[in-house]
């Protein structure tokens, strides 16, 4: 039992710091605590990180292989807290800015940060879906953290509605899966569901729960709560929505499929492969439509993941390698993307068209400049990183006989980088419009400069990530 | 030593085209003018320390792929000596006398910097020329070849602002092109034969492939005919010979200097190098050989024919070259590439130094390059002048007959007259007949020349007359030089170049007759050629092409610099040729002489009645045969038409319209089928989940794995 709680540390560390901090916080003076709090759960975040990354080492399975700690969970976890504590870092400005630092908004990210470390560690259903949820109504209440904005409330409301219509059609897979395995162990599932023979209800199971996860990824067509809830929720949620969340729910996606279907890669991957064309299509479509910026990377990130969801659609080891690969270059770039639309105001307000860029390069060379590489990485312009990414996941599906995917990514991606150039052109050949103001807080400055610094200097050696990401494909898929 | 001789110019090049804002423009153009000296003066040492065995001196690793592996080295020969002296020399004197001609240049504005850039280019051709002849394998010619013909272009085209150089600059380059082609084939020709381009390797494989048969454009061919013919409309290109001569004429759009160094003395003469360098497969290759020798003696009197009605003084000179070149592939068509290397290296004097002559006179007269406005200038330009006069004395062959004493030009055309008369063949007899033609129409356009030029009254602009004035010394010194070379070039290596067999083959590093005999009797076939084992190359074997010559021919091709087939007595005839042929020359000279004397000095009136008379042929020859009219028709409309066709229709109405199509229309419209279906209701949004599940399910249960 004690090895168990030993391989559960980080978790019920973040849980009970979490709780900790909220007694401390509702039994002190409230929201004056909220900027220590704030920076103290972005150290917990990145301590853990830390021990995570560097003391992790082989595959251990805990609480008789419900939650399973191994390199594949470890790459996700440090890639979820970093994430989380880089986000958490750059919102403090704006949220103080505006009065809404509360103390609430960072223990509800540490505890939908537990969440998301147990959904890429589960190795059973039911630890799926509590991860899941944990992670879910965390977030429902962060989307609607700006309670006297109706926007802010919608987004949250919509996305908790559609949340627990996802949250249902998961649970009907589960229950499914669990019918017709007689078990809700991975493990199990594994062993009933066979290339041979898989029965029709188990199939049914597995739409159901890829349907579900599909809706967390927002992947198309379950993707529409996505820029609703993105424009609505504060920029720092939104930010925070983008990355964390993201990595944590394409982790557990990888996680079923290949612990639990990893015999019928044929009957997913189409799934997986239909998403992911869909996804990758309908955002770099949408998006041309888009105005305002949130919205814009709202579409941005749906076809995003339907990029590292062609990773995934492989069904091969080097499929989920690339799609770590992808994730944690994804991630990056997001978070030095919120970055800067953080800082985005004028006179003191926030403005998020994208109109209000114009002529940015004029007055800020080097954050335009920034911004412009940026762009050039998420549209997947060689030599950043971004390219690296996508050739990766391309790879991958050339190598599993999925050209067609591929040549897809490739004109997605090509239609896609029209709405990211167009930034680029208004930035630097726009009109003259009203200066955007030219102040921008420290933490958010110094994560746009490392985020582009990162996308130029990444191509040498993607920063070693490779290694970490082979190993993690390897403890998933075999 | 040797690549000293070969980065000392692109070392200049390099500091001189970007270092000239550090280290200022005069310096900068003393930079590369001092290493071109340096290097001409080792190519000199190179050249008389040189005992003619083949050297290879390796600089890098070139190509490793498959079974292509192959050095970067310099191939040290006698054709290589010469060709670093030449290249070097006039270089070196072109380097130093456009610090005269460019001093100021109207074509640039003020305070404009353009002659770093000038010097720059310079030192960069002849680094690549020098690339060019120093190359050990075909490929590594080819990067030369590709380099000079850059050079060319950009030095041509260097009056930037004036449209007609640009044009000139892009027509030699496309002209080139295709002669490129043809020398690119060649060598893909060669490598699919021989699996190696490896010039040595080649040559030892010469006689086998005169016994290949080969398919190309579905017919079959000899396979040593047809490579080196397609490497010889490589060498047309470049020399200018018939029907790819066009862009030489206009290329005199360059300034001056350029004209001399590039378009007379080297660049044009590489096609000739190539020819001679090709020595071994050319002997093979009987076929190739015939066309060598008639688009060279057509292309003689072609140029000499046009340029006798020219009035442009440089354009005068460049057809005269052309015709020279013409000249030099004749002598190598016969297989004496000797004398062919022999009329090359003397032409290269001579012919430079009409040329910065001609230039001289051009900056006398304030860039009026028309010879109706000249006249009378020998007063004037007294200088000038005489280099102008020993010019034309050494290319029309001033000499004394029966003799080898005369000017340059008088040894070296007639050592080219008498080999194609000693060729006894249909083609040698057609070569002799036209050269000696040509060299009456050389003498006549060289003396119009000169007499327009500088005898007579002055015409044209009497303010340019009055104001005519010498050239500095920077320009009058290599003047000087080059006039010693002209007057004696020709009588100091006649010996060498065309003398009797023994000295030329030791000059050539060929294992001689004598030398096989001696040796053969030793019962020793392969002792023949043990200079050939010393120098590395002990491949050569005794039964190598044994069938009957192996007493005679107890060497393989490739052992010296030039190869001549056993058969091959073309310069012994030429030597015992009658004396009417030797003769012959010296006759045309005088009678060309007798009528530009007549017409341009007695009788001034003759030459404009003679045109009204006979205006068909003035015009036909005025318009140089009507050849880039007929180019113009044949081949640039059509190309402009179909260029003009894919543009419009294929670029612009199917590429772009479709991309455009696509991007305006057809993507906006799902645009904005998605921002409609983006409603903003919860129940949309739900019924899209729930129709994307029942699309999942649906295909799950119909496709999927389940039974």
């Amino acid at each position: 039992m004690s090895a168990d709680l030993t391989i559960l540390l980080p978790e019920i560390v973040l849980a009970v710091y979490a709780m900790a901090a909220l007694l401390f916080g509702v039994y002190t003076t409230k929201d004056k605590t909220a900027p220590m709090l704030t920076w103290g759960t972005a150290g917990i975040f990145a301590v853990l990180a830390f021990w995570i990354g560097f003391n992790g080492e082989g595959t251990n399975a805990a609480l008789g292989g419900m939650f399973v700690d191994d390199g594949f969970s470890r790459f996700a976890k440090v890639v979820i807290l970093i994430s989380a504590a880089a986000v958490l870092v750059m919102s403090e400005s704006y949220m103080a800015k505006r009065n809404l630092l509360r103390f609430e908004y960072p223990l509800l990210i540490a505890l939908a940060a537990t969440g998301m470390m147990v959904m890429v560690s589960a190795g059973d259903l039911i630890v799926l879906y509590m991860g899941l949820e944990l992670q879910s109504l965390s977030l429902y209440v962060v989307a609607s953290l700006r309670r006297d904005s109706v926007k802010s409330t919608e987004a949250g409301l919509k996305y908790f509605v559609l949340g627990a219509l996802s949250s249902g059609l998961l649970l009907y897979g589960c229950s499914l899966t669990y019918g017709y395995a007689g078990t809700t162990m991975f493990e199990g599932v594994i062993a009933a569901a066979n290339a041979e023979h898989i029965s029709l209800g188990l199939l049914f199971g597995l739409v159901f729960i890829v349907a579900g996860l599909a809706f967390k990824v927002s992947a198309a067509p379950f993707h529409m709560w996505t820029p609703d809830v993105y424009e609505g929720s504060p920029t720092p949620v939104t930010a925070f929505f983008a990355t964390a969340p993201k990595m944590a729910a394409m982790g557990l996606f990888a996680r079923v499929v290949h612990d639990a279907f990893g015999n019928v890669t044929a009957d997913w991957g189409q799934i997986v492969a239909f998403l992911s064309v869909a996804s990758m299509f309908l955002g770099a479509v949408a998006a041309i439509g888009q105005r305002d910026i949130k919205r814009l990377m709202a579409y941005s990130s749906i076809a995003h993941m339907g990029f590292a969801l062609m990773g995934l659609a492989s069904g091969t080891a080097f499929g989920v390698q690339a799609m770590l690969v992808y994730m944690a270059i994804y991630v990056t770039m997001n978070v030095g993307t919120f970055a800067f639309i953080l800082s985005m105001e004028r006179d003191g307000q926030v403005v998020t068209d994208i109109g209000a860029l114009n002529l940015y390069s004029k007055h800020e060379p080097l954050k335009a400049l920034a911004v412009l590489i940026l762009m050039f990485s998420l549209a997947g312009v060689p030599p950043l990183v971004g390219f690296f990414g996508k050739f990766y996941v391309l790879q991958a599906a050339v190598q599993a006989d999925m050209a067609w995917l591929a040549v897809a990514g490739v004109i997605a991606s090509v239609i896609g980088a029209f709405y990211y150039l167009r930034i680029v052109y208004y930035m630097y050949f726009g009109e003259e419009t009203e200066a955007l103001d030219p102040a921008m807080a420290p933490a958010q400055w110094v994560f746009l400069m490392a985020s582009a610094a990162i996308m130029v200097f990444g191509v040498i050696n993607l920063f070693g990530i490779e290694g970490p990401a082979v190993a993690a494909a390897a403890a998933l898929v075999n | 030593m040797e690549p000293i001789i070969l980065f000392a110019p692109l070392i200049g090049a390099i500091l001189c085209g970007f270092g000239w804002r550090l280290i200022g423009e005069f310096a900068a153009q003393w930079v590369a003018t001092f290493l071109l000296f340096l290097s001409c003066v080792l190519s000199w040492i190179v050249f008389f320390g040189f005992d003619g065995e083949t050297q290879q001196i390796q600089i890098l690793r070139f190509i490793e792929s498959g079974s292509l592996s192959t050095d970067w080295s310099i191939r040290l020969d006698r054709l290589t000596a010469i060709m670093l002296v030449v290249v070097t020399t006039v270089s070196a004197l072109v380097h130093l006398y456009s610090f005269g001609y460019m001093d100021h240049d109207e074509n640039f504005r003020e305070g404009e910097s353009y002659k770093p850039r000038f010097f720059a280019y310079l030192s960069f051709f002849t680094f690549a020329m020098l690339m060019l002849v120093t190359s050990d394998n075909l490929v590594q010619m080819f990067f030369g070849w590709e380099g000079v013909g850059v050079a060319s272009y950009l030095l041509i085209g260097f009056y930037f602002r004036k449209p007609s150089a640009n044009v000139a600059a892009i027509k030699a380059f496309i002209v080139n092109r295709v002669g490129d082609f043809g020398f690119a084939l060649g060598i893909f020709a060669l490598f699919f034969l021989t699996d190696s381009i490896d010039l040595d390797i080649i040559f030892q494989a010469a006689p086998e492939l005169a016994q290949t048969q080969i398919t190309f454009l579905w017919t079959d061919w000899n396979a040593a005919n047809l490579a080196a013919f397609l490497l010889f409309i490589g060498a047309m290109g470049k020399s200018a010979q018939l029907f790819l001569h066009t862009w030489l004429p206009d290329a005199m759009e360059g300034p001056t200097p350029v004209s001399a160094l590039i378009h007379a003395a080297t660049m044009v003469t590489a096609g000739v190098f190539l020819v001679c360098r090709m020595s071994p497969l050319m002997e093979f290759a009987p076929g190739a050989q015939t066309a060598v020798v008639v688009i060279g003696a057509t292309t003689a009197f072609f140029a000499a024919t046009v340029g006798l009605v020219q009035n442009d003084i440089k354009r005068v000179i460049a057809y005269s070259t052309c015709s020279q070149l013409g000249y030099m592939f004749v002598a190598a068509g016969v297989g004496v590439y000797s004398a062919a290397m022999f009329h090359l290296f003397t032409h290269a004097f001579f012919k430079a130094m009409l040329f910065l002559g001609a230039g001289s006179v051009i900056h006398a007269m304030h860039h009026e390059q028309d010879m109706r406005n000249y006249g009378g200038l020998r007063h004037k330009i007294p200088r000038t002048f005489w280099a102008m006069m020993i010019g034309t004395l050494a290319i029309t062959g001033v000499g004394i007959p029966l003799t080898h004493i005369g000017f340059a030009g008088f040894l070296s055309k007639d050592a080219i007259v008498e080999s194609a008369w000693g060729a006894m063949s249909g083609p040698g007899t057609y070569a002799f007949w036209l050269l000696v033609i040509a060299a009456v129409f050389t003498s006549f356009y060289s003396w119009r020349l000169i007499f327009l030029t500088f005898y007579g009254e002055p015409r044209g602009d009497r303010h340019a007359h009055e104001h005519a004035h010498e050239s500095p010394m920077t320009m009058l010194v290599p003047l000087g030089v080059l006039a010693l070379g002209s007057v004696f070039a020709g009588m100091i290596w006649f010996n060498q170049f065309f003398g009797d067999h023994d000295t030329v083959n030791k000059f050539y590093g060929v294992p001689s007759h004598h030398a096989e005999e001696t040796h053969a009797q030793r019962a020793l076939p392969g002792a023949a050629f043990a200079a050939n084992e010393d120098d590395g190359h002990g491949e050569a074997k005794a039964d190598d092409h044994g069938e009957g010559h192996a007493a005679e021919a107890g060497w393989t091709p490739g052992g010296g610099a030039v190869y001549t087939h056993p058969d091959n007595h073309v310069m012994d005839e030429a030597h015992h040729a009658p004396k009417w042929v030797k003769v012959a020359p010296f006759i045309a000279m005088l009678i060309g002489f007798g009528v530009a004397y007549l017409f341009y000095i007695r009788r001034p009136d003759l030459p404009g009645k003679l045109a009204e008379n006979q205006r068909p042929l003035y015009l036909f020859l005025l318009n140089k045969w009507y050849f880039d009219e007929i180019f113009d028709a044949a081949f640039v409309r059509p190309a402009k038409w179909l260029g003009g066709a894919l543009w419009r229709r294929g670029d612009l109405g199917t590429i772009d319209g479709g991309i455009n199509g696509l991007a305006m229309g057809i993507v906006p419209f799902f645009t904005r089928l998605a921002g409609r279906a983006q409603s903003g209701y919860i129940f949309t949004y739900a019924f899209a989940m729930v129709i994307g599940i029942v699309i999942l399910v649906t295909w799950m249960t119909l496709s999927g794995g389940a039974e």
